[in-house]
């Protein structure tokens, strides 16, 4: 099972794939409905940030297993304007676009794992993990 | 008057179809279509070289090659197929009659003469594959258009919106415009907006039924958010989203009994005997 998927968001029905993709391949790994709900989300937050922020990008979904510890992995990368303050972006409410603001600490929340790196001008890369229990 | 192109097709046609279907079989074998059974392609090749033999020699005569073009892509074969069909008759074509070319003008006018005949025919396989999936996109799209945001009255003061499906920004605007319209033309007092068939609900999912709930205030009813299965709720509270502005119900059923409630209603079982 080392297969990735990657889907390159432009639109939002690409959104839409990138999240089906998601919830195949958690459901495809055994993890639970509120989990694959979770993982779902988690991507659905990602990609439309990539969508509504960078114009595009690519979502990429794979299979992990570390010493025997399965999981999921999203891996959100962008060569759009960066994030100016990764701190205040991880802060609940603050948003530039009218949003909620609950986007990445939401993501940050919903799975496992988390980290976040992103230079203004270069680009963003969001990895986020899920163990499955 | 026949093109000297023509002449040559005419006269090499058996070996150019011989090439061809080499060609064709050749590169069936490097990357197989795992849909689409050996035998069913070879007869497929057979009338491809044929559809395109008759248009060329009948020429403007294209009923044959649409038909064709039409049954491969409602099959369900890669439009690859076809492309892929076309350019290998180039080759095959420049192959074959190149040789009989004394000089290199020849050769040009030749190759040039090939492509004003077979440009046409990739042109118009494209042209018809892309009006064919823009004609189902756009019956799709109405469809979906159609599905995407009714509001039911269901009784007296109170109306149901279901949701079924994936909310995108367009759709949101329909739900919001559906809503407001509706809430006004059927004197609603509560709407219940029911998302049981809505498959995640994410920020901005969220966002926009807080704003639609919020407008909907604004015209003077109250919206309650129905339909909100266990793993939804979790992922809700993930999120750190507060849905607390309006009621939420688990199931419509209990939405509904809200709403009468609020509309100062109940429902009562009438007694069996007195019904008589």
């Amino acid at each position: 099972m080392r297969t990735q998927s990657c889907i390159k968001i432009k639109n939002e029905w690409n959104i839409v794939q990138a999240r089906q993709l998601g919830r195949d391949l958690s459901k495809q790994l055994g993890f639970q409905t509120v989990d694959q709900a979770r993982i779902t989300t988690a991507i659905s937050e990602l990609a439309r940030n990539i969508y509504l922020y960078a114009n595009d990008g690519f979502i990429k979904v794979e299979p992990i297993n570390d010493m025997g510890k399965l999981g999921l992995k999203v891996v959100s990368s962008d060569k759009g304007p960066g994030i100016k303050d990764v701190r205040k972006a991880m802060e609940d409410g603050y948003t530039t676009s009218g949003g909620l603001g609950a986007g990445l600490p939401g993501v940050k929340r919903l799975m496992d794992e988390f980290k976040i790196h992103s230079q203004e001008g270069v680009g963003t890369e969001i990895v986020a993990i899920k163990w499955l229990r | 008057m026949d093109s000297p192109v023509i002449a040559h097709l005419k006269e090499h046609k058996d070996k150019i179809v011989e090439l061809w279907m080499k060609k064709m079989d050749e590169a069936a074998a490097e990357a197989p279509q795992s849909n689409i059974n050996y035998k069913a392609l070879i007869t497929t090749n057979e009338t491809f070289a044929e559809v395109i033999y008759n248009y060329i020699l009948n020429d403007g005569s294209s009923r044959n090659l649409n038909e064709f073009i039409g049954r491969i892509l409602q099959f369900g074969w890669p439009l690859s197929y076809l492309t892929h069909g076309i350019q290998v008759f180039r080759r095959v074509v420049i192959e074959v009659i190149g040789g009989k070319a004394e000089n290199t003008k020849e050769l040009l006018q030749l190759y040039q003469q090939t492509d004003a005949i077979i440009d046409p025919i990739s042109n118009k396989l494209i042209h018809d594959a892309a009006e064919q999936w823009e004609n189902t996109v756009y019956l799709q799209k109405n469809a979906l258009m159609e599905l995407s945001a009714p509001l039911i009255p269901v009784m007296e003061k109170i109306s149901v919106m279901p949701l079924i499906g994936t909310i995108d920004t367009e759709r949101a605007k329909l739900i919001m415009e559906n809503l407001l319209e509706g809430v006004i033309e059927h004197r609603s007092e509560v709407v219940l907006i029911d998302i049981t068939g809505v498959p995640i609900v994410d920020t901005m999912v969220a966002h926009h039924i807080i704003q639609a709930a919020e407008a909907v205030r604004l015209v003077g009813a109250k919206c309650i958010l129905v339909g909100i299965r266990p793993e939804i709720a979790q992922t809700i509270v993930n999120l750190g989203i507060t849905l607390s502005d309006f009621p939420t119900r688990s199931t419509l059923k209990e939405g509904i009994e809200t709403a009468l409630k609020m509309t100062k209603r109940e429902i009562v079982f009438i007694d069996q005997e007195g019904s008589d």
